[in-house]
Order: structure tokens, then C-alpha cells, then sequence
């Protein structure tokens, strides 16, 4: 009996001591309000409930590949969680940087019972990657100019079209979806953009249908660029991630309007870093599985207008936190917006990013 | 020993030789000051010798290859690339044994991935058959199955990539760096399209000259008058000359973006007095002249501090000495003032130069297409295409290139002749 | 002088003030005739300096006219004013040679090659350092790079050489040498030399005139020896020579003598120097070596006075004295071997001849 109480005592005092000194677990995302529509969907939510954990946000992402690899090499993996866009995710995968996870038991399956490989369905670009978010790269157009004679652009080849719709143009600084674009207006059918860009006269004539409007291009590298500089005026059409626009325009209030044809999707998820230890990998485990569950990723587009990854979270889409209007037509996913979409070829990307890229950037600087 | 008699060696008083006894004195002098630098040396070798040691270790290193698939490696020697023929099944057989291996050990996506940097596919080709390799018939034919898996298996490119990047060094990268590349008839030039690094590192080395010599032209002046004004006025002075650092690079550079946009500050006034249309918006941002301003601007008081304090040292009787020996304001200044401030213009001409051939966040916000740096492409290959081998080189040539740049400086101006004050 | 060539330089009521608020020299008139060797000798900031420097160029004069050889030079610049200058620290240009140094103020005059390379030659050589036209300033001595600022200031024959405390910089030694060096080049050359110091010992050694300064103006103007022996008024007493001071009263007068009444009672008799009536206070100056013990009943001024120290100095000692309740009084008596024993706390007599005390302004 006695020896019972002792140690059953004792019990209790290592859990009341386990509860006390919080467990760390530091999550990578891209800072903003995109981290903060997470930090609101999930992780406020899992440590209501889980009081031992402590979560700690570092804003990297953008750098997060080369960091985990650094990371790696050194031997000491401090991240637990890391937010990157899905190419980055393939490619820390192939370089053996994330872990791979199995859906089938680490991700929840939909209230319904589907199972999470058939929720998440085609999203799930790469073994180590657990998608949260559907975002489009599209374009905002101003739509006070005055030379345009009333009329608005409304399809991707009006980008071209310098001359019902003169001005400058924002577009990204490297070849991925601008070429694409270019083909699709230079004729090319959507189904075969990515056999024609493979042949050296398929990049050419990509070149060439960019050559039209380089002149009148202003290039950027940061989301925040063409927001900003669709504000001032110096573009009249630009491109950029849609829940950037979706501030611009709702937020602010600017008067710009978004031109959703031949908007690329891309996709936005988690990766565990490999070489976790056994006790770390159980705790992000477990958030995962709870922050990536249908009603989560629902609940993260009352913050931001990214679409869900998972097809179960989409009719539980409400309304935005603080404007309290309905997010749903503003989803890149939304059928209104996506009647010409594209998925970003991650996988043909994989292979020429850096080929087509190293061309890209001496067409940039001819 | 030569300054002493023939045969006479000096000893102390109880018989050891001089000059045994003197080093022994002086090795704990050398040892005690040793361990007072320890520190530091020990801070310098992990934190910047380390580094480029292995930067340049990198830029040749690729045991990749023969890590992975060692015996392909072995076996592909066997193998005659002239023949025109893909290898044969011997190869084939060790290839599968390889990466049976390495897809066990989950290796092979990422050779695919160092090897897609020398040929586009190479990624997909690597992580499709590693998919497939365990549904592959143990006993072969081996090449019947490689081919189904991928008729990249039997094109000769791809074998060429892999026999050309199976030696433990490559000169790949530092290839690559160049523009050039190994075709079949030896190192050529790459296409005209894809030549980009060297005229980056010819950008880079421009730009930062033209920097250098506006922050000189800019700089000499305000630090004459921070030298020669009471000290009440050029303390203002100095604070203003200060008062960049104070503030953010990005915040700065933003700033930069309103006054120099097209519908920004300056053009907006210009066209206001009517000196521009208001169709002739001048470009000043997002090209050269962008990174010129920005950059001036920012490196500016690297300039003018060193100038300053070099300034403050050279007398006023120097310049009362010319004059009454009969030189005229400006034969004064040019001769006797000017020549005494060059170890200031040489400091901080090395300083700005050093300081602007290395910086890449100003030129990627503000320099557009024509002001970009070589070290945006060191970035973006160290933290977007994770070629780390590729930057390395890169980065080995932008330090061979300043030391060079370096010696003949020292030529010609003399490094001793350099002074922060 | 032997070969003038030197040139005339005239102050004309010069006056400088550099806040607008106080003068710093005041309505200057001084005129210096061709080749002579004249010191302007104060304390600091007496306005020496600045009257070098308006000479010079480097200072506007607030009011007033310069001239040099009667020609006003307020409106022109330094450059063309010819004048040769040695600066206090020499202001020898680091980054040329010797050589260039000297070669400099001919360049900018335009002189040939082959006549600049003599020249220099030729000036190094007045200065003994024939063979360092290949150093650097900073490879020579100070006594070395002060020869190479004379001579730098001399190589281009001007009418006029200023110096601004040239040897300051110098230990005791070397400065001596260097006065009687710059005097020999100065008598040999002829040129006018405007010697700016606070040294009362250079002034006197080397001028041909000294004009003592004080409070921005010229307390005396006169050869050194005049200005020893006959200061004119209390500060160029004080500020030339060692100097014993009297405080008293004027109670008669008598000619160019005076009769003086000190605070404790004692008379004493002195020439009248600035001092005009019955009644004025005063104050005499007498210099110690002056002074006698060996006493007789002939002489104007007897007086007892109480040894407080005595100073063993070689080639004379000197005796610190009370006399009539001034217990600085000083004596200097030579060192004869026969001298009569002194000893301190001794009370004995001392006198002095009348033209050897002064009766000047009263100082406190």
C-alpha cells in the first residue's frame, strides 16, 4: 500500500514536471499575413489543447531550402515543421532533406471517411510534401486607365496586347509560368506548352512573344512588388501571387481587378526536415496530422484567400475574419475564377528549371 | 652567428649558448601573446578561412557520382564513348545493383538532382526509375527493362553526362562559370544564349568601378568640409553623413523606389516644371542608373569616413606652405593636399568597391535587368537551384578576380599607402 | 647690412578683430626697413602671430593697410605676394623629397629645369645638406627638416622671409645653433626677415629690433639691448631679462630722477622713466646683476636686507633677499673665488646705482 502511494507520487510529480517545462517546436513560414492566417487556423487552436507545447514561428521560408541543407550537413536540424511551395519541397526531397510521410497514417482522413490520399488527390506532388493551400499566380490590372478606352483586359494574351492596352507590365523575374503564358499566346495549345518548350525552337518562340513586350516589362522578385507598384501606377497589369491582389483590391481598396484567365496554381504545404529525433517527430507528428484536417484548412480561408488543398474543405469555406465577406468567390479554386487554369509542372520544371533558367537570365540581361 | 668571431660562440654565464637561451626567453613572450590572439585566430579560422576552403573544395568536388553508383562507374570505364553505341548490358546489370542500393537508401533522387544541373531530365530520369526499380526482374536483361523505364537509358547523351561527371574532381562547375562547356571536340563556348556569368562578372566589376568613383566624387568633397569646418558644423555634418545607417537597407531602398519611379518623386517634379513630358518619364530605377544611385548612396559614407579621418590629419599649414611658396589655390590643392588625402581615396575606394562587388539585395530591388550583380546569381544558386557547386565556382572567381583587381591596385597605388586614418 | 636686397614692409593703423567683438590687434604702426631682421616677441596671444599671418596673406586685416615695398597688398592673394615663410612645424610637404620640396615654389614659377636643379643644389648646400635632396622629410632630424623649411622659404630669392617661431620645436641645444645659423644667412643675404617668438632670448639674440607685444599692441619697439636696459614701461620689464619690482610712491621729482617712497617707508632714488608727478604710484625695476653687495657710501640707493637663500649656480650665485618687505628680491652675484662669505639669515646692506632702477607704471 505504502509503496503504491510512493509510487504513484512519484508519477505525478514527473508528469506535473513534464507539464511544466514546455517542449519547443518551431515551425518555418513565410512571415506576414499568410503566417498569420496559420498561426490563427492552427496553431492557436493545437495549443489551446496541448498546453506542454511551445510553438515558435520563424519566418525563412523564402531561404528555407539552402538552410535545411546547411542544417543538414551540419548535423543539427533545429526546425521542426518548414512551409515551402511544392517544387521546394521536391527538390528537398530528392536531396534526401525531408522526410517522406505516408497520407494513409499520418494525415487525417475527411469526416466523411475518404481517405486522405483521395482527399488531397493529385496535390500530393511528392512523398514528402503535405499540402495546405491552392494559391494562383495571376494578374491585377488597374482599371481606371484612361488610353484604354473603357475597355479591361480579360484574357492572359491581352498582357501581350500593347496596343488595346498600353502600359508597363510587372512579371516575375524567372522563366517558370511567364513562358508558359507566352507559348499559350503565341498559339501554342495548352496540352502540348510543355513539349513545345522542351525543343530549342519551342524556347525561342517563347523568347520571341516575350521579346514583343520586354520593353515595357518592370521584373520582380519579391510578392510584394506588384501590389505596390499596381498602387502607384507605375504598371498597369502585373502578376502576383492572388491573395496579394486580394489584399490590394479588399483591403485597400485600390481600384484593380483581377484578371484570372491562365492563372497558374501552385501549390503550398509542410515538409518535416529528416533526421528528427524519435520524440520531436512524434510531437510534429502529431500537429500535422491535426493542423492539415479539413475543418483546419477550412478554417485558414477565413484569414487569407488561398484555396484548401483538401476537396472536403471547400464547402466548409465561410467567410473572411474580419471583412466578413464570402472568400469563396475570391478562391483561386473557385469555378467562376477557374475556367482556363494551369497546374505548375513541377515535375518538368524539376528537370529544366536550371536550364531554362541560366537562358532566361541571359535573355533577361541581352 | 656571422656577426661573431669564427669559431667564437657566445654563451651565458653558465655555458648555454646565447642564442638558445634568447629563444627560450623569448618563446613564452610568443606563446603569451599567442594565446592572447588565440581567440580571435581561432574566430578567423572557423568563421572565414573554413569557409573558403570549403567554397573552394566545393567547386571541384563530385564524389557523388561514384558514391552512388560505384560500380557503374567501374564499369562504364570498359565502355567507348566514340563507338556510338550505348554500353552493354554489363553496365546495365551494375547500374541496377547501384541503385537498388541507392534507392534503399534513398541516394538517387539526389545525384539525379546534381546531375540535371550538367543535363536537363536527368532529375525525372533518376526519381522515375527509382520508382521503378523494384518491380524490375532481378535476373535481367537488365537493358531491355532500363529502356522501358526510360528511353533515356539508351541515348547516348546520357550516358556521356554520366561517364564525362564520374571522376571524383570536375572542372564542371568552374566550366560552367565561365560560359564554357565539354562537348565531344574538347572545352567550347557555351550557345550565345546561355552565356550570362561572364558578362555578369564584367557588369559586376563596371558597375562597382562606376560606384566606387561616384562615391569618390561625391564623398571627397563633403569630407574636405567635414575636415576643415568647426567642429560645432561638421558634428551636424557628420550626423548626416551618418544618418543612412541609421535607417533600414530595405527602408532606404524603397525609398529610393518612390523618388526615382516613373510616376515617383523627381519625375513627378520634373514634369511639374515642364522640363520632361509627361509621356518622357525618365527611367532612373529598375536598370543601371537605379543601382548606381541606390548603391552610391548606401556605400557613400564608406567613402567619406576614411577620407574624413585621413583629411583631419593633413595640417592647413601644408596648404598656407604651397600658397606662400607661390601656388595658386588650385596647384596647392592638387599637389600638396590632394596627394596627402590618396591613402584615404585608396582606403575607401578598396572599402566600396570590396563592400559593392558583393552586394546583391540592392541590385535585385532596384536594378532590374541591366543592374543585376554576379552575386544575385550566387545567391539564387545557393538557395533556389541549391547548386552549391556552381556558386561556389562563381564565387572562387569573384575572389581570384578581386585579388587580383587587388595586386594591381597595389602596383599602382601601393597598399601601404592605404589608411583608415 | 652689407647687400640689401630685402624688401620694406609698413603697417599702416592696422587693426583685426575675428568676432566683431574684441581686437586682437590694435591700430598697429610699424614700419621695417629694407633687410633688417626685426622679432615680434610676446606672450601668446599678444597678436604676433596675426600681424605675421595679414603680412603673410593668410588673415585679412579688418582695417587698415599693408604695404610691401609701398606697394598695398591687402588685395592680394598670398601666392603673389613673394613672401618666403618658415612654418612652426615646418610644413615640409610628407610625399615629396627634399629635393621636391625645394624645387616646388620654383615649379610654380615656371623656372627651367636645369636652373631649378641649381638652385635647389645651391640652397641645400647654404644649409650643410648638400646630400639629402633624395630623403623624405620624415628621414631627417628635426634640426635637419627645420634647415629644409629655411631654406625651401629662402630657394626662391623673395625680398622678404617670415618665420613663425621657428625653433620651437627644437631642443635647447640645437636651437641655439640654429639662431646663429638663420642669423648668418640672414646677414649674408640681406633679405628682410619678420621673426615671429615668444622667446625673449631668440629675439634678443638674433634681431636686429624687437617689438615686444602685448594686448595687441607694441609695448616697445627697439634694438635688443635698448629694450634690456632701457624697457619702457613695466610688462617689456618684466617679459625681457630677470627683474626685481619695487612698489611705491612718487614724493619727489628732480630733473630725469625721481625720488620714491616705498610701502615700508624705505627712499630710494631712480630714473624717471613713465612716471610724471609727485604722487604717482610706481613701480621700480632693477635688475639683479645690478645689485651690490660690496656697498660704499657713494652710491645713490643703500638698503639692508635679510639672505632668505642662497642658489649655487656655477659661474654666479644667486641670493634670494628681503628687502623692504619684498622677499623676492633677487641678487645675482658673480662668482669671483674672493667673494666674501654669505651666509643666510645674515642681514646685510646692498645698493645700486640711480640709473640702474627705473621708476615705470605701477603694477600690482
Amino acid at each position: 500500500m505504502k509503496l503504491k502511494t510512493v509510487i504513484l507520487a512519484g508519477t505525478a510529480l514527473a508528469y506535473a514536471g513534464g507539464a511544466a517545462v514546455a517542449e519547443d517546436m518551431t515551425l518555418v513560414s513565410w512571415g506576414g499575413a499568410y503566417q498569420a492566417s496559420q498561426k490563427a487556423a492552427y496553431a492557436d487552436p493545437y495549443v489551446a489543447d496541448h498546453p506542454d507545447i511551445n510553438v515558435i514561428w520563424d519566418e525563412s521560408s523564402n531561404e528555407a531550402v539552402a538552410k535545411l541543407r546547411a542544417m543538414n550537413e551540419a548535423g543539427n536540424v533545429t526546425w521542426d515543421l518548414v512551409d515551402v511551395v511544392a517544387s521546394d519541397a521536391i527538390r528537398l526531397c530528392d536531396e534526401g532533406l525531408a522526410l517522406e510521410i505516408d497520407p494513409a497514417t499520418d494525415l487525417a482522413d475527411a469526416p466523411d471517411g475518404t481517405s486522405a490520399a483521395d482527399d488531397f488527390g493529385d496535390l500530393l506532388v511528392s512523398e514528402c510534401f503535405i499540402p495546405q493551400i491552392v494559391y494562383s499566380t495571376t494578374f491585377g490590372y488597374r482599371s481606371d486607365i484612361d488610353d484604354w478606352g473603357g475597355k479591361e483586359p480579360d484574357d492572359i494574351c491581352d498582357v501581350f496586347d500593347l496596343e488595346t492596352f498600353p502600359g508597363k507590365r510587372s512579371l516575375e523575374k524567372r522563366p517558370i509560368n511567364n513562358m508558359e503564358w507566352a507559348l499559350l499566346c503565341d498559339g501554342v495549345p495548352k496540352d502540348e506548352v510543355y513539349s513545345v518548350l522542351e525543343t530549342d525552337e519551342g524556347l525561342e518562340r517563347a523568347f520571341k512573344k516575350l521579346d514583343t513586350i520586354k520593353d515595357n516589362v518592370v521584373w520582380w522578385s519579391a510578392g510584394a512588388e506588384t501590389p505596390q507598384l499596381l498602387a502607384d501606377k507605375e504598371v498597369v497589369i502585373g502578376s502576383t501571387y492572388n491573395g496579394r491582389l486580394f489584399s490590394l483590391i479588399e483591403e485597400q481598396k485600390q481600384p484593380v481587378k483581377m484578371l484570372w484567365d491562365a492563372q497558374v496554381f501552385d501549390l503550398d504545404g509542410w515538409i518535416i526536415p529528416a533526421g528528427l529525433p524519435e520524440d520531436r517527430l512524434a510531437r510534429v507528428k502529431d500537429f500535422v496530422k491535426f493542423a492539415t484536417d479539413t475543418q483546419r484548412l477550412a478554417d485558414q480561408a477565413k484569414y487569407i484567400s488561398y484555396g484548401p488543398a483538401r476537396k472536403s474543405s471547400a464547402p466548409l469555406v465561410g467567410k473572411h475574419a474580419d471583412l466578413g465577406i464570402d472568400m469563396a468567390p475570391h478562391m483561386p479554386t473557385d469555378p467562376e475564377n477557374a475556367k482556363n487554369t494551369f497546374l505548375y509542372n513541377y515535375e518538368w520544371w524539376a528537370d529544366y528549371r536550371d536550364d531554362i533558367d541560366a537562358k532566361f537570365q541571359a535573355w533577361l540581361s541581352q | 652567428m656571422s656577426d661573431t668571431t669564427a669559431g667564437e660562440v657566445l654563451t651565458t654565464k653558465d655555458g648555454q649558448p646565447l642564442k638558445v637561451a634568447l629563444a627560450k626567453a623569448l618563446r613564452r613572450e610568443k606563446l603569451r601573446s599567442l594565446a592572447l590572439i588565440a581567440p580571435l585566430l581561432i574566430f578567423v579560422l572557423l568563421t572565414f578561412v573554413a569557409p573558403i576552403v570549403d567554397m573552394l573544395f566545393r567547386s571541384v568536388e563530385n564524389s557523388i557520382v561514384e558514391e552512388t553508383l560505384p560500380r557503374t562507374v567501374v564499369a562504364l570505364r570498359e565502355w567507348d564513348a566514340d563507338s556510338g553505341q550505348v554500353p552493354d548490358e554489363a553496365v546495365y546489370a551494375a547500374l541496377y545493383a547501384d541503385l537498388a542500393v541507392a534507392v534503399e537508401e534513398k541516394t538517387h533522387t539526389r545525384l539525379g538532382s546534381r546531375l540535371n544541373y550538367e543535363e536537363g531530365g536527368m532529375s525525372s530520369l533518376f526519381r522515375k526509375t527509382g520508382r521503378r526499380i523494384k518491380r524490375m526482374d532481378e535476373a535481367g536483361p537488365f537493358k531491355e527493362q532500363f529502356l522501358e523505364a526510360d528511353r533515356k537509358w539508351g541515348e547516348l547523351a546520357t550516358w556521356n553526362v554520366l561517364r564525362q561527371f564520374s571522376p571524383r574532381f570536375t572542372d564542371g562547375y568552374f566550366l560552367s562559370a565561365f560560359d564554357a562547356q565539354r562537348t565531344a571536340d574538347g572545352i567550347e563556348m557555351k550557345p550565345d544564349n546561355e552565356r550570362i556569368y561572364m558578362l555578369l562578372f564584367g557588369r559586376t566589376l563596371f558597375l562597382s568601378i562606376v560606384i566606387t568613383v561616384s562615391c569618390l566624387v561625391l564623398g571627397y568633397p563633403i569630407a574636405f568640409l567635414l575636415a576643415s569646418l568647426p567642429l560645432r558644423s561638421s558634428n551636424l555634418l557628420m550626423i548626416l553623413v551618418l544618418l543612412p545607417f541609421w535607417t533600414s537597407l530595405l527602408v532606404r531602398t524603397s525609398a529610393w523606389k518612390v523618388l526615382l519611379q516613373q510616376q515617383g518623386v523627381i519625375n513627378d517634379f520634373l514634369v511639374w516644371i515642364g522640363l520632361i513630358s509627361d509621356a518622357n518619364r525618365l527611367v532612373m530605377i529598375n536598370n543601371q542608373t537605379g543601382t548606381i544611385i541606390a548603391m552610391t548612396h548606401i556605400l557613400l559614407p564608406f567613402m567619406i569616413l576614411p577620407l574624413y579621418s585621413v583629411m583631419k590629419t593633413i595640417s592647413p599649414t601644408y596648404v598656407r606652405a604651397a600658397k606662400s611658396l607661390g601656388a595658386n589655390d588650385w596647384t596647392a590643392f592638387w599637389r600638396v593636399y590632394f596627394p596627402q588625402s590618396v591613402p584615404g581615396i585608396g582606403a575607401g575606394a578598396v572599402l566600396v568597391f570590396i563592400l559593392s562587388i558583393g552586394y546583391y539585395i540592392t541590385p535585385e530591388l532596384v536594378g532590374g535587368t541591366s543592374g543585376i550583380f554576379i552575386s544575385n546569381r550566387i545567391a539564387y544558386h545557393i538557395s533556389s537551384s541549391l547548386n552549391w557547386g556552381l556558386a561556389a565556382a562563381l564565387g572562387t572567381l569573384l575572389l581570384v578576380a578581386v585579388m587580383v583587381l587587388f595586386t594591381v591596385y597595389d602596383k599602382i597605388v601601393g597598399i601601404d599607402n592605404v589608411k583608415l586614418g | 647690412m652689407a647687400n640689401t636686397r630685402g624688401a620694406a614692409v609698413k603697417y599702416d593703423g592696422v587693426q583685426k578683430s575675428y568676432d566683431g567683438e574684441a581686437l586682437v590687434v590694435k591700430n598697429l604702426n610699424l614700419d621695417i626697413p629694407p633687410g633688417e631682421f626685426l622679432t615680434m616677441l610676446g606672450p601668446s596671444g599678444s597678436g604676433k602671430t596675426t600681424c605675421l599671418m595679414m603680412l603673410a596673406g593668410f588673415e585679412p586685416a579688418t582695417h587698415g593697410e599693408i604695404f610691401l615695398n609701398d606697394r598695398p597688398i591687402n588685395n592680394v592673394p598670398p601666392h603673389k605676394r613673394g613672401i618666403g615663410m618658415v612654418f612652426q612645424n615646418y610644413a615640409l610637404f610628407p610625399h615629396m623629397t627634399v629635393a621636391e620640396n625645394l624645387a616646388f615654389p620654383l615649379q610654380v614659377r615656371g623656372v627651367g629645369k636645369a636652373d631649378q636643379q641649381q638652385k635647389v643644389q645651391r640652397a641645400l648646400e647654404m644649409v650643410e645638406l648638400g646630400a639629402f635632396g633624395n630623403r623624405r622629410p620624415a628621414q631627417l632630424s628635426g634640426g635637419q627638416q627645420q634647415r629644409v623649411a629655411v631654406a625651401r622659404a629662402l630657394v626662391f630669392d623673395p625680398e622678404l622671409v617670415l618665420m613663425d617661431e621657428p625653433l620651437g620645436a627644437l631642443d635647447k641645444q640645437l636651437r641655439e645653433q640654429m639662431q646663429y645659423e638663420i642669423k648668418h644667412i640672414h646677414e649674408n643675404l640681406g633679405v628682410t626677415v619678420v621673426y615671429v617668438t615668444h622667446d625673449q632670448t631668440e629675439a634678443l639674440t638674433m634681431s636686429d629690433r624687437v617689438a615686444v607685444f602685448n594686448d595687441g599692441v607694441i609695448q616697445q619697439l627697439s634694438t635688443p639691448d635698448d629694450l634690456y636696459e632701457d624697457p619702457q614701461n613695466s610688462f617689456v620689464a618684466q617679459f625681457i631679462g630677470e627683474n626685481n619690482k619695487l612698489n611705491g610712491k612718487v614724493i619727489g621729482v628732480q630733473g630725469d630722477g625721481c625720488l620714491v617712497e616705498l610701502d615700508d617707508g624705505t627712499q630710494l632714488k631712480a630714473d624717471r622713466v613713465n612716471v610724471s608727478a609727485i604722487g604717482d604710484r610706481t613701480t621700480l625695476s632693477l635688475r639683479p646683476e645690478r645689485v651690490e653687495f660690496d656697498t660704499n657710501t657713494s652710491m645713490d640707493n643703500l638698503v639692508n636686507g635679510r639672505i632668505e637663500e642662497l642658489i649655487y649656480l656655477g659661474d654666479h650665485i644667486r641670493v634670494r633677499m628681503n628687502v623692504a618687505g619684498n622677499d623676492e628680491f633677487i641678487v645675482k652675484v658673480r662668482n669671483r673665488g674672493e667673494k666674501r662669505k654669505l651666509n643666510v639669515g645674515e642681514t646685510v646692506q646692498v645698493g645700486w646705482a640711480q640709473n640702474d632702477c627705473k621708476a615705470l607704471d605701477a603694477v600690482a
